[in-house]
């Protein structure tokens, strides 16, 4: 039987508010709690979609265990009130939970087995440290199969600091100074706050509360302000708390949908999914992960970088995202490259970041008619990267 | 502070407070900012809201400081996860000596919910969780309400207690949606065994405005909140009638309290009389006269009953005095029902559905056996027509109960239970060929209403096995099961019984093997009375309404219709037997059952003629007042008695069961509490059954 691979859209999006994990805004609220609160409001968002046509509920999450385990996507399914024929399923590829979420579920959309699958991501650090009940085969360490470096993220930051010395810790503080400045401005001109749902939150000391806005960002921070914070993964080296996104508690969802069920059901399809590469490099220093994945895609595709008119890259750490840029000659302050800041600022919920580069990714493109492509990347736990390939749904030619 | 809410508060010294947590929220749409106040104890819903006086006091500050502000447009009251609040705090309630104290109590809660509706900004209640009493009147408060769909229950049971909704129920609630729907859930509803309403049921009856899901319930009440505030959503609610239809509900209200009650408990007719006052009065006014009704009921001897009752029922049967450690228990993983009769059928169907495990019915009979398992299959069909099990568990449940002609079919049973005809030489048979084929440990189980349960175990090889496990009927509506230990029955026995009691979802209490255990030897005793009250020439009409002052729920004669008089002489052949000086064997009873009188009262409610010429007898009849004397003091006598010869632990077990086994009211707290009350005890013991007010524990 022949089959013709259908295109792929992404829909709409929504997410939490992010917390700071341990004293913040969610410690004293469930990881499950806060994806159904996500889901619900996709599907409340998009009412021409009847809850029976979701496919496939597939929800990412680094720690599965407790509220974040028993096959959180079918139990957030439940949860959130779909039929009980909604399927659903839990995803892990560390910080790109999301974001394989989307491509795992959004290929089974163009292999023609689903028609509309919500595709999203949820960590609470807090009530799940990264790292938790895990039990690494001890042969990682007697066949060195790893750098034992490699198991913390900030010491593979270090390393990708030694492997691009031209990325000071300087560069870096900018760079983060940078990311604060943006999301600050973002959020004044109110292109974060679309993309929120209002969430409550519990503490048994202060009652009941609604989580409106992330908790993490910290406006105001300067260079200065950033110079004399200590660097816990080495002394005298260069990756701080400033320079890094912090731990963090956040869900986000993304509804995806074939092209012509969008056009059915008369849903605004906002950007097209394209194609998209995962690639390996050595773990200890997963933060270059980006740099092959892009690679890979665009040669698949034949384009070039400078056919990508806008880049959100997660800032898991500022090193990170400066080895990319130095690789592919950008500039530290292109102005392509994450708009409205990053994780920096607003905070990396581990497995359900993926789901806010696509959002933050599909409002540009909305303001962006003129950009034709765009990428979502990110680096990955144990030396991966991941790198979608979206095009603008809004693209006016080259008008 | 006045002195006298001190007092309240020093009352309340174990109080566990509610508190009320404020917390600012930024509403959606720019609405503004609302406080939002929770409500939370501190536990898990396990341990529910309730309000003392130190959690209206931290209400009335949280709502204070609200009222000081000018930087908000709303304040939102919320419970903890699972539960709104579930009204007053009563543990305090029986310390409260004076009226003053109790006029205190009602006030304090007045004055603290009133400002929820006289703030200068919307209040809303968004419940989210079980809500009772207070609870419900917190809400009441409210300029508007949210409810959950997942709301368990919703209720306002002061009535059922000897209480009214005092806090403002009964003025605002008729206000809102009507005398009519108001009256069902101050009267109605907890005049029928406390029924309980849920989420969609407090919408659709208009209490509250709007109705969310339970999955974001809060979220979505703010931001409903704010459409109300923006003006984007309009609340609109019907106009309630305060003219003819106030006064016909009203009407109907009375009619039905007098008719259950007779006058015995004073809260319900209160209630009613708070509410056909409600439509004329001011806030003021109706909130004054909820204060004094509060304060008078609270002092009655009436509440006292009823919250010694609740206990009873709410504590004391969870932990059955005397049963013995529950590790001692064994596995039943397989039931025999010896009998194929209507009790044996009803007890297969209880035993299936609640123990999961496979039933089986025997009889030496294929046509009876096939009958009885084809009852048990249509009951459960009946379930399933109603929603109440889906077409799987119905299919397991049918194939749970089968039927056999022989008992090899017991052979891997683990409890088996006797509801065969009530002679001692057929059950000791029945016991002696199921032991045949058991296992040493298997429970034998008898269900009888009057037997020895020593006298049955004699001659098998292993007495220690025997237990009673006395059922009432209807099985599945009274929750009373009298479990018996023989002389010989082993704890593990009896550990067993209660743990299989526990899990048919019944209030358990230990017997000792005495003629009729509890139940049946009170309602023989008090059945006997009147009937020689009308052998000795009262009429029959004229002693049987002469118990209705005490509000039972139904009167002698038709209970005697109910469980049948053949089955009332049998018991009271037993005890005469036993007890000849105090149980007469009443030969005008016997005359109606030799006649083959199954009834007593033809189809018009009227007694039977036929059966009234066989009751009357001599010429010296009674005023009803004397017969109800002679009646009560005939059970003070018998209750004494008991409590000597061990019967049960303590006068609270004789109150549990006659409350769980033969729906005897809270109002009289069973019957000890009433006896003590009118001076009886002391008439015929020379001291009450309870030393100052009754303890259920």
């Amino acid at each position: 039987m022949s089959r013709t691979a259908r295109d792929v859209v992404f829909v709409d999006g929504v997410r939490t508010p992010f917390g700071k994990s341990g004293k913040g805004l969610y410690a004293e609220t469930r990881a499950d709690d806060l994806i159904v609160r996500v889901i619900r409001e996709l599907m409340r968002r998009n009412p021409g979609l009847p809850p029976e046509r979701v496919d496939e509920v597939a929800i990412a999450a680094t720690t599965q265990i407790g509220d974040q385990g028993l096959t959180l996507g079918r139990t957030a399914a439940i949860l959130a009130g779909l039929p009980r024929s909604v399927p659903g399923y839990s995803i892990d590829r560390m910080c790109a939970g999301a974001l394989t979420a989307a491509t795992t579920a959004g290929a089974g959309i163009s292999f023609g087995a689903y028609d509309v699958v919500i595709a999203g991501g949820v960590e609470h650090m807090g009530r799940h440290p990264m790292g938790e009940g895990v039990d690494p085969n001890p042969r990682i360490i007697s066949e060195k199969l790893v750098d034992p470096s490699a198991l913390v993220m900030g010491n593979t930051a270090e390393n990708l600091h030694d492997r691009y010395p031209t990325i000071t810790k300087e560069r870096a503080d900018a760079y983060a100074v940078r990311s604060q400045e943006k999301v600050a401005k973002a959020y004044a001109d109110g292109k974060i706050q679309p993309d929120l749902v209002e969430t409550l939150v519990r503490s048994a000391e202060k009652g009941f509360g609604l989580a409106t806005q992330d908790e993490p960002p910290r406006p105001g921070t300067t260079m200065e302000s950033l110079a004399g914070l200590k660097t816990p993964f080495r002394a005298h080296g260069n990756v701080t708390p400033g320079n890094a996104a912090g731990l963090n508690d956040g869900a986000t969802g993304t509804l995806l949908m074939a092209e012509e069920v969008a056009e059915e059901l008369g849903l605004d399809a906002k950007m097209r999914l394209v194609d998209f590469s995962f690639t390996g490099v050595e773990p200890e220093v997963m933060g270059v992960g980006p740099v092959p994945a892009t690679e890979k895609l665009l040669a698949r595709q034949g384009i070039g970088m400078d056919d990508i008119g806008l880049i959100e890259i997660n800032e898991a750490f500022a090193v990170q995202v400066l080895a990319f840029l130095e690789h592919f000659g950008i500039a530290d302050d292109d102005a392509r490259v994450n708009p409205w800041g990053g994780a920096i600022a607003i905070g990396h919920p581990l497995a359900s970041s993926g789901g806010r580069l696509m959002m933050q990714l599909a409002r540009q493109f909305a303001e962006r008619p003129d950009v034709r492509y765009g990428i979502t990347t990110m680096c990955v736990g144990l030396g991966m990267g991941g790198t979608i390939l979206w095009e603008n749904t809004n693209y006016e030619g080259g008008k | 502070m006045s002195t006298a809410i001190e007092q309240a508060r020093e009352l309340f010294k174990d109080e566990v407070v509610t508190n009320a947590i404020s917390r600012d929220v930024e509403l959606p749409y720019g609405a503004g900012t609302a406080v939002l106040i929770t409500l939370d104890n501190g536990h898990d819903h396990t341990k529910p809201n309730t309000f003392g006086p130190g959690g209206l006091l931290s209400l009335d500050a949280a709502i204070e400081a609200a009222k000081a502000r000018t930087d908000i447009v709303a304040v939102a009251v919320t419970g903890k996860p699972f539960i709104f609040a579930v009204g007053a705090d009563l543990t305090g309630v029986p310390a409260i000596r004076t009226h003053e104290q109790a006029e205190a109590i009602g006030k304090l809660g007045h004055d603290t919910f009133r400002k929820l509706g006289e703030l200068d900004v919307p209040t809303f209640a968004l419940v989210n969780g079980a809500a009772m009493g207070g609870g419900v009147e917190v809400a009441l408060h409210c300029t508007y309400r949210t409810i959950s769909s997942g709301v368990p229950a919703f209720a306002l049971p002061e009535a059922f207690l000897g209480l009214v909704p005092g806090w403002g129920g009964t003025y605002l609630l008729p206000n809102l949606i009507g005398a009519e729907k108001a009256l069902k859930l101050i009267v109605d509803n907890p005049l029928a065994q406390n029924k309980m309403i849920k989420g969609p049921q407090v919408f659709e009856m208009g209490i509250a405005d709007a109705i969310f899901d339970p999955a974001d319930f809060v979220e979505e009440s703010l931001r409903w909140a704010a459409k109300v505030l923006k003006g984007d959503v309009t609340v609109e609610r019907p106009e309630v009638d305060k003219g003819e239809a106030w006064d016909n509900a009203v009407n109907m209200a009375r009619f039905v309290v007098e008719g259950k009650l007779h006058g015995a408990a004073p809260a319900p007719a209160r209630a009613v009389e708070l509410v056909a006052e409600a439509k004329n009065r001011s806030r003021d006014e109706g909130f004054a006269a909820e204060d004094e009704a509060l304060a008078d009921l609270i002092m009655s001897p009436e509440l006292k009953a009823g919250l010694y009752a609740f206990d009873l029922v709410q504590k004391r049967a969870k932990r059955p005095a005397g049963a013995p450690d529950k590790s001692l228990a064994r596995k039943v993983t397989k039931v025999g029902v010896v009998g194929a009769g209507l009790m044996a059928g009803q007890l297969a169907l209880l035993f299936a559905r609640r123990l999961d495990v496979p039933v089986v019915m025997t009889d030496l009979d294929q046509e009876r056996l096939d009958k009885g398992v084809a009852y048990v299959h249509g009951e459960v069909d009946k379930l399933l027509k109603k929603g109440r099990v889906n077409q799987d568990k119905a299919n397991h449940l049918k194939a749970l109960v089968t039927g056999s002609l022989t008992k090899d079919a017991f052979s891997d049973a683990d409890f088996v239970i006797e509801a065969v005809f009530e002679r001692m030489d057929i059950k000791k048979q029945v016991f002696a060929e199921v032991e045949a084929v058991v296992s040493p440990e298997a429970i034998l189980a008898t269900n009888t209403s009057s037997l020895s349960i020593t006298e049955m175990a004699s001659g098998l090889r292993h007495p220690e096995r025997v237990v009673g496990f006395h059922f009432f009927n209807p099985v599945a509506v009274l929750p009373l099961l009298e479990i018996i230990r023989g002389d010989k029955t082993d704890d593990a026995s009896l550990a067993t019984a209660f743990a299989v009691s526990k899990k048919l979802k019944k209030t358990s209490v230990l017997c000792k093997d005495a003629p009729a255990f509890v139940v049946n030897r009170l309602l023989t005793l008090f059945m006997g009375e009147v009937l020689g009250a009308v052998a000795e020439g009262t009429e029959p009409e004229v002693a049987d309404r002469a118990v209705a002052p005490l509000g039972l729920p139904m009167s002698p004669l038709m209970l005697l219709q109910l469980v049948g008089p053949a089955v009332g002489l049998h018991v009271a052949e037993t005890l005469n037997e036993a007890f000849p000086e105090r149980f007469a064997v009443s030969p005008q009873l016997k005359a109606v059952v030799d006649a083959g009188k199954t009834a007593i009262f033809a189809p018009d409610l009227s007694i039977d003629p036929e059966v009234k010429a066989l009751l009357a007898g001599g010429d010296s009849p009674s005023e009803e007042s004397a017969i109800l004397d002679r009646a009560l003091r005939a059970l003070a006598k018998e209750i004494h008695l008991m409590l000597e010869e061990g019967v049960v632990a303590e006068a609270a077990d004789i109150d549990l069961c006659l409350i769980t086994g033969a729906g005897w009211p809270f109002h009289t707290g069973g019957i000890t509490p009433y006896l003590d009350k009118v001076g009886v005890s002391t008439a015929v013991n020379g001291k009450p059954f309870h030393e100052g007010d009754p303890k259920a524990f």
